[in-house]
């Protein structure tokens, strides 16, 4: 069990928004023992979840809003990358955004500043989002006013990884601060990505960043993902992305 | 990772398949795992020990079947076993992603009573 994130909490203290809910509790009747037996069940685990993201992944899609569900370590810049994004796409796009953390609005306050609506998700104990949590946040958003939904999603690069949420693209970001290698310790997160973000590639100098050997190990583990490279302190390189950005938009608009 | 959310889980399904067939007790839980699920078999006995507590799973055997992953190489048109997500095919040495086997988290059976 992993006792840094404590995932196992099943998400008793999860907030969503101003209001927290509550789990329903069924009760069953139970009938007689017929001595013993064997069920056959062959079920993912993940079942219940993969269903509920397929369900947000129709209704989305029905509202043709361009849904992305970013991830990295804490500290990659995630919540940055969303108000620059955000903020320079201004009018022609509208983006909402839901923000998972484990405590504090702090996220959600800085993104608040771009002047788009924000829900936060305080999820407690547990290190991920799941599809039910982005289900009940997004209900609190004004969605027909949306063209896209960004989930900025807890930081970490292990448990999300098996969480969808019924996203159209999974955006991994990794900075330069951060070892090259990142892609080949965390696979199955940067191989489930349909985006990497390389960010704060104005601090690439002071952090001895290795470029090449970042591309090289992206290019491996994530070969079939779209890669960008950018600032989104100095904006540099971040005209490529929303060109891409838009792209998906209309794209998601002519499904 | 998130042994006891997926031991809750695999619990709650367990439970609710005995609960339909008119059981009262879960004896064993049999789970297939995949090599590169990031899943940790230990993590997850130590989970079932806690979660069982109480319920009608108590004093239930674990079973967990590991699953070797194996890659698809397009060039042999056959799958090989790997240790990791990308691997060169022993025999042509084309390098192959494409990951057939592996990833597994499922509840294989029940035995209850």
């Amino acid at each position: 069990m992993c006792q840094e994130c404590g995932c196992g909490s099943g998400g008793d203290d999860v907030k969503i928004g101003a209001h927290t809910h509550e789990h329903e509790h069924h009760h069953h009747d139970h009938g007689h023992s017929h001595g013993k037996q064997t069920l056959n069940l062959n079920r993912s685990l993940m079942e219940k979840n993969a269903l509920l993201a397929e369900r947000n992944r129709g209704f989305f899609r029905a509202k043709k809003m361009l849904v992305l569900n970013v991830v990295s370590s804490p500290g990659s810049g995630k919540t940055t990358f969303i108000r620059e994004t955000a903020a320079r796409l201004g009018a022609s796009l509208r983006v909402g955004v839901i923000v998972g953390d484990l405590a504090t609005d702090n996220d959600a306050a800085r993104l608040r500043t771009a002047g788009i609506p924000v829900i936060q998700i305080t999820t407690g104990t547990v290190c991920h989002l799941d599809a039910d949590m982005v289900a009940k946040a997004a209900a609190q958003l004004d969605l027909d006013a949306l063209d896209v939904l960004v989930i900025e999603n807890v930081g970490n690069l292990v448990c999300p990884a098996d969480y969808d949420l019924g996203e159209d693209l999974r955006v991994v970001l990794l900075s330069v601060t951060e070892g090259e290698d990142k892609p080949l310790k965390y696979p199955p997160m940067f191989h489930s990505a349909n985006v990497a973000v390389i960010t704060k590639c104005d601090m690439a100098v002071a952090a001895g960043f290795n470029r090449d050997l970042a591309l090289a190990n992206l290019n491996r583990v994530s070969h079939h993902a779209q890669i960008f490279e950018l600032s989104s302190k100095t904006g540099e390189g971040i005209e490529a992305w929303l060109d891409y950005l838009i792209k998906q938009r209309t794209a998601v608009n002519d499904k | 990772m998130h042994e006891v959310s997926i031991m809750t889980e695999a619990l709650r399904m367990a439970m609710d398949a005995a609960k339909s067939a008119g059981a009262t007790r879960v004896l064993k839980l049999r789970l297939r795992i995949g090599s590169l699920s990031g899943v940790v078999p230990e993590a997850l006995r130590f989970a079932f020990d806690v979660v069982v507590q109480g319920t009608m799973a108590e004093g239930a055997t674990l079973e967990i079947e590991t699953v070797r992953a194996a890659c698809w190489c397009a060039t042999c048109q056959a799958e090989f076993e790997c240790e990791n997500f990308f691997n060169e095919c022993p025999r042509c040495h084309d390098v192959s992603g494409e990951l057939r086997r592996g990833r597994e988290m499922e509840i294989a059976d029940v035995e209850t009573s």
